[in-house]
């Protein structure tokens, strides 16, 4: 399988998918590193994705970070994830800057409102097309409920939700 | 200095716990800087989510808009690097450890326990962004259809977001 031949190249290579991520960065990255580099296989980017979602932190991120390593080492990880970010980084700074001058205007303010709503609409069909694959029992979907209600309607800090459940969330898939 | 600091400790702590990314610990963002601390308003915090949905690059970067609300140029490091760091050392410890396959034991127990355990967080975000527009009749059609677009459609996200805008400027909204 073909590899990059050093860091300058896996910045390229990243700032590239960075660049194209426009709404989400996935398909890019599939695109890119298994399509037309063939850097990774199919099944190592899901495997990738997999062990991405276990860590904490954005997945794509923890996948650009692990490629990274794996192609040039700690170097390599910095390349891809500097290569990720950067344009990103710069695009949305500019934009911060924009909104803290015009934010205000009606106008925007009203085009702003449509976009929350669509965000919205965006994070529910994400979260309810992962819920599609948990198992059909009580258990679980009781693990969600309270998650939501703690931290959704009590408005309790996510953190002692999270030490509350996690160990009895967790516990309860570790015996089978 | 003091606050933006204590901002960066909070976000470090988010990014440790962020299992299933970051839009699973959005709550407790709001709570930190909206509820808590009031450096930015409930609108504002929507309207740089909404806002950097339209970007090119990692949804999560998001929260670098936030920072740079809340508190000017150090803010938006310490919310970034607070959220990047974790990440970052997590996925080098993974690397290193040649943790190839997500199936060991803890691997799984962490990825299906924790699992309903995020999607009930990141219900709760969408509920929020809500919660901001003034959980308005209109803004939960809105949502809802962009619900049934986006999971029965492969629709870039960005045609959907263009849309709410259009649909916001015509004053439907």
């Amino acid at each position: 399988m073909p590899e990059p031949r050093n860091a300058r190249e896996i910045f390229v290579t990243f700032a590239r998918i960075g660049v194209s991520g426009f709404g989400g960065v996935n398909f890019w990255i599939r695109r890119v590193l298994v399509q037309e580099k063939r850097w990774i296989t199919d099944r190592e980017y899901l495997e990738g994705l997999a062990l991405g979602q276990i860590l904490p932190g954005p997945n794509v991120y923890n996948l650009t970070v692990m490629l990274g390593y794996r192609y040039g080492g700690t170097r390599g990880a910095f390349a891809a994830a500097a290569g990720l970010l950067g344009a990103p980084l710069a695009i949305l700074l500019a934009l911060g800057i924009l909104y803290q001058h015009y934010g205000a205007l009606p106008v925007l303010q009203r085009a702003l409102a449509g976009m929350i709503a669509v965000a919205a609409g965006l994070l529910l069909a994400n979260a309810l097309s992962l819920a599609a694959a948990l198992p059909r029992r009580l258990r679980p979907w009781g693990f969600l409920v309270l998650a939501f209600a703690g931290v959704g309607v009590m408005r309790w800090p996510l953190l002692y939700v999270m030490a509350a459940l996690a160990p009895f969330a967790m516990a309860a898939v570790w015996r089978r | 200095m003091a606050q933006v600091m204590q901002l960066f400790w909070h976000f470090l702590l988010l990014g440790c716990i962020a299992v299933g990314g970051v839009s699973t610990v959005m709550p407790d963002m709001y709570r930190y800087v909206v509820d808590e601390n009031a450096m930015v308003t409930a609108r504002q915090f929507s309207d740089l989510y909404a806002l950097a949905q339209a970007a090119p690059g990692p949804n999560a970067l998001w929260v670098t808009l936030l920072g740079l609300q809340a508190a000017g140029w150090s803010g938006a490091l310490a919310t970034t690097l607070g959220i990047l760091l974790p990440a970052t050392a997590f996925s080098l410890v993974a690397s290193t450890l040649h943790a190839r396959h997500a199936d060991a034991p803890l691997a799984l127990a962490v990825r299906r326990g924790l699992a309903p355990v995020a999607l009930g967080f990141m219900l709760a975000s969408g509920w929020l962004l809500l919660r901001s527009i003034g959980h308005d009749w209109r803004g939960y059609l809105i949502a809802l259809i962009t619900v049934v677009v986006a999971m029965g459609t492969r629709l870039n996200p960005l045609w959907l977001l263009a849309a709410g805008a259009a649909a916001g400027m015509a004053g439907f909204i």
